[in-house]
């Protein structure tokens, strides 16, 4: 369920398609997450599961199953 | 009649048990705004100011203790207003602090705790604040520096260097924060009537008097009046300004 809720954040913000295989996706190395759209994911998050990421998450969160694991963590502390 | 109208918006006023940042308060809150109150340790001013409030509208104010110059006191601060009301619409970075000293003359801990006080302060919470403010598509931050941040002054080397770094930090914020719909602006007060100026010796408070075209030392309620205009969809296109709230002072 967490995960479902996470890839549609990454699927809305990249612009990925439902049959993208969310394993493979890695900060800086897909074309589109970039910065800015690290910031926008993010947001996007925060949003989603009514959290305020800290500074060290945000910046760890370099690929996709690391999100989750994140997000997992926030999501136990709610 | 035109009105300001800041119903069911959240706003944190950093440094608002006296001066210009309780004036601030005092403002938002009068337009409807919740208000969260912030300083740097408790205090009597600050429980009489959210006291105050709180017999106006007992839902409408929350009390953040905490020292902005620590990123995580920022942090929890700014997170006073997420958990009591899950948004956070207006920031207004006032807290700061004065050491006057003559170059050569400057200890060390004034210099770390100006700096830390006055701009790690204002870098901190806009940063743990602006995704929050963001969250609504349409947010204003304020950030309180001083004329002396624009002009300079004799014996404030650091206060100087620090109230042009919030100058500074205002222009960047304003920048990446205006496509996400939050507006980032500074205002630059002169010589204000609060604690932070009441040191001064009666010959120089004369002198600075006379250094004002208006004839008068600012009210806390001039500055207060500034944000509320920033705070509001009156000033909905105005990003990155530095306004200065002097009187026409001269330095």
């Amino acid at each position: 369920m967490i995960e479902t809720r996470i890839q549609k954040i990454f699927a809305t913000v990249l612009e990925l398609s439902r049959d993208f295989d969310f394993a493979t996706l890695r900060y800086n190395e897909h074309p589109d997450w970039t910065s800015v759209a690290h910031m926008s994911i993010v947001a996007g998050l925060e949003m989603e599961f009514d959290i305020i990421m800290e500074t060290d998450d945000i910046l760890a969160m370099s690929d996709y199953a690391k999100a989750v694991e994140i997000i997992a963590r926030y999501s136990a502390d709610n | 009649m035109l009105t300001i109208d800041l119903s069911n918006r959240v706003a944190l006023v950093t440094g608002s048990s006296r001066g210009i940042g309780l004036a601030t308060a005092e403002r938002l809150f009068a337009a409807g705004a919740n208000v969260v109150l912030n300083n740097i340790a408790e205090s009597e001013e600050l429980a009489a100011a959210g006291a105050k409030l709180a017999a106006q509208r007992a839902d409408g104010v929350a009390i953040s203790v905490g020292d902005v110059g620590d990123p995580e006191a920022a942090k929890q601060i700014v997170r006073t207003a997420f958990n009591r009301w899950k948004r956070l619409d207006i920031l207004v970075n006032n807290a700061g602090i004065l050491r006057d000293n003559l170059i050569g003359m400057i200890p060390d801990e004034d210099i770390h705790s100006v700096l830390a006080t006055n701009l790690v302060g204002v870098i901190a919470t806009i940063q743990h604040a602006a995704r929050l403010i963001a969250r609504n598509k349409n947010g204003s931050i304020v950030n309180i520096s001083s004329i002396i941040g624009v002009r300079g002054n004799r014996g404030e080397l650091v206060y100087g260097a620090s109230k042009a770094g919030v100058i500074g930090a205002t222009l960047s914020a304003a920048k990446e924060l205006a496509p996400l719909g939050v507006r980032v602006n500074a205002i630059a007060p002169g010589f204000i009537d609060t604690a932070m100026t009441a040191h001064l010796r009666p010959e120089v408070r004369a002198e600075r008097i006379a250094s004002i075209a208006m004839g008068r030392i600012g009210k806390p309620e001039d500055v207060a009046n500034t944000v509320l205009f920033l705070a509001s969809e009156y000033a909905s296109y105005v990003t990155g300004q530095v306004i200065g709230v002097d009187g026409g002072m001269l330095i």
